[in-house]
């Protein structure tokens, strides 16, 4: 009877958090959408989640596509397969690790910073501050880091497959001795819309993802100091479950 | 502090009944409270008794289980989206920690109720912002700091400027003394009972400073378990006749109040 109840229990609870997340997500959509807007605010989200993540996303990428390149080349060379090896980063990349590696690195940094700001911000009472001065905390704080969010991984991701592509090209060109040439060709021709733009949509998905969890988590953050700490570990561990969980999820949907 | 009536008019501000309960704790339990047209309304009481929960009821950051809160007159207990809005640009509020802003420079901070909440240009904003901050004794140096590099006394003129920067009809002090050292409560105390006097504004301020609550107040109110258990002018509460009042305005251990202390 106490283990039904156990689990009785703990599915009333996630269905009540699902349902606080639900109700989170439609209140942050709708003030997307409602005047009044804050274009200050939103650029420098903008700036923030994307300008910002350049340099932590261009090196994991950078590094990805070199490793990528590497690790495809001592497994395809034993079947004399090396030569598939720029398709290989090409559409790894675009579809695959680019969107979600650059997913990752933004929610460690700015679905955290987001977490951890609003948490503060409503610990000291400084959420309840803007409904004092008129201002809704869902338009003033939450709508700009959403459509940042969204806007902005696509940009990021764009970029983060350029460079990668070109980490294998470096590791293929100057380590592995690869034509230039037939490298570029090959990278080109295998290459579809398809690929560029499945990875962009997976994208956007994954940026309001990685937005909604740091300013949930944030806006409900209780307590002092550990509360907040709580909210930024839960921001970063959720987001980063649920980027794996979508990206799955839009695999199946554009690939399957 | 002022020369209003208490009972002349609608009350500026009315509790009938207002229950909170969180969980199986109930925190207000039925209070009722009339907060006339330019008064000042002082309620003390301990740690814990519901001050911050009645003044976030009437705010609208907490909703009431039952009972009616009116501001003017007008029901505000269950009202929301754009009535909410029209009744907030009536309230002004300082908060016990300042609750100041980080991220933005001290005239952003006083200016933003005026810049985000009635839309003004930012430079008509600034002037009005170096305004509020002389109002408070801050020159116009502080007004490009961070919040961060000031000290707690002036984070809380900063807070005051903030509160009284969209000239409100009715301000809340929530614990505005703690914290400070004595000068610069009655400092603080002071200001209040100017910006207040000035703006002709309502006031209602929590606080477990006797010192403050003397000084700033027309009337005073004590709740406890809930409940508002004596409210009489400021000059009657030496002799209110109330052995809760008496213990709490004397500070003593003993008496009807009992602390939850656990030794040992």
């Amino acid at each position: 009877m106490g283990f039904l109840s156990g689990i009785g229990r703990a599915t009333l609870v996630f269905l009540a958090a699902t349902g606080r997340l639900a109700l989170f997500t439609a209140r942050g959509l709708s003030h997307c959408v409602r005047p009044p807007f804050y274009p200050r605010l939103l650029v420098q989200q903008m700036r923030e989640i994307g300008y910002n993540s350049l340099p932590v996303v261009g090196l994991t990428a950078l590094f990805t596509g070199m490793v990528l390149a590497l690790q495809s080349y001592t497994g395809f060379a034993r079947f004399n397969a090396s030569s598939a090896i720029a398709t290989v980063v090409v559409l790894s990349i675009t579809r695959e690790l680019g969107p979600v590696m650059a997913g990752l690195m933004v929610a460690g940094r700015v679905g955290a910073a987001m977490a951890a700001e609003i948490g503060t911000m409503r610990v000291t009472e400084q959420v309840d501050a803007l409904t004092t001065l008129s201002t809704n905390p869902f338009k003033y704080l939450v709508a700009p880091r959403l459509l940042a969010g969204t806007l902005m991984l696509p940009c990021l991701v764009l970029v983060a497959d350029i460079i990668g592509v070109f980490g294998g090209y470096v590791v293929s060109i100057y380590r592995l001795g690869f034509n230039p040439s037939a490298y570029l060709t090959s990278t080109a021709q295998y290459l579809q819309t398809i690929d560029v733009v499945s990875g962009l949509v997976k994208a956007a998905a994954f940026g309001f993802i990685i937005a909604l969890m740091g300013c949930y988590n944030g806006y409900h953050s209780k307590g002092g100091a550990q509360g907040v700490g709580a909210a930024t570990t839960h921001a970063v561990v959720s987001a980063s479950i649920m980027i794996l969980m979508i990206n799955y999820l839009l695999t199946g949907l554009f690939f399957s | 502090m002022s020369t209003v009536s208490p009972h002349s008019a609608t009350p500026k501000i009315e509790l009938i009944g207002v229950k909170k309960a969180f969980g199986p704790k109930k925190v207000l339990d039925g209070v009722d409270l009339s907060v006339a047209k330019g008064e000042s309304f002082v309620i003390i009481g301990g740690s814990g008794t519901g001050k911050s929960v009645m003044l976030k009821s009437i705010l609208g950051l907490l909703r009431p289980d039952a009972g009616t809160i009116k501001v003017d007159g007008e029901e505000t207990t269950h009202i929301g989206g754009r009535a909410r809005d029209r009744v907030m640009t009536k309230f002004g509020m300082l908060f016990q920690g300042g609750a100041l802003f980080d991220s933005l420079p001290v005239w952003q901070n006083v200016a933003f109720g005026l810049i985000q909440g009635q839309g003004m240009k930012r430079s008509q904003a600034r002037d009005i912002a170096i305004e509020k901050l002389a109002a408070v004794g801050l020159g116009p140096d502080v007004a490009n700091l961070s919040p961060a590099e000031l000290s707690g006394g002036m984070q809380k003129r900063v807070g005051l400027a903030r509160a009284i920067a969209t000239t409100p009809e009715i301000i809340f002090f929530d614990e505005p003394t703690t914290g400070l050292d004595p000068i610069m409560a009655d400092v603080i105390n002071d200001l209040i009972v100017k910006c207040v006097r000035d703006l002709g504004a309502t006031a209602l301020t929590i606080t477990h400073d006797m010192a403050s609550a003397r000084k700033i107040s027309d009337r005073i109110g004590m709740l406890y378990q809930g409940k508002l258990i004596w409210q009489g002018p400021t000059s009657a509460i030496d002799d209110s006749g109330n052995a809760y009042v008496e213990q709490f305005i004397h500070g003593r251990a003993e008496g009807p109040i009992q602390m939850q202390v656990k030794l040992g």
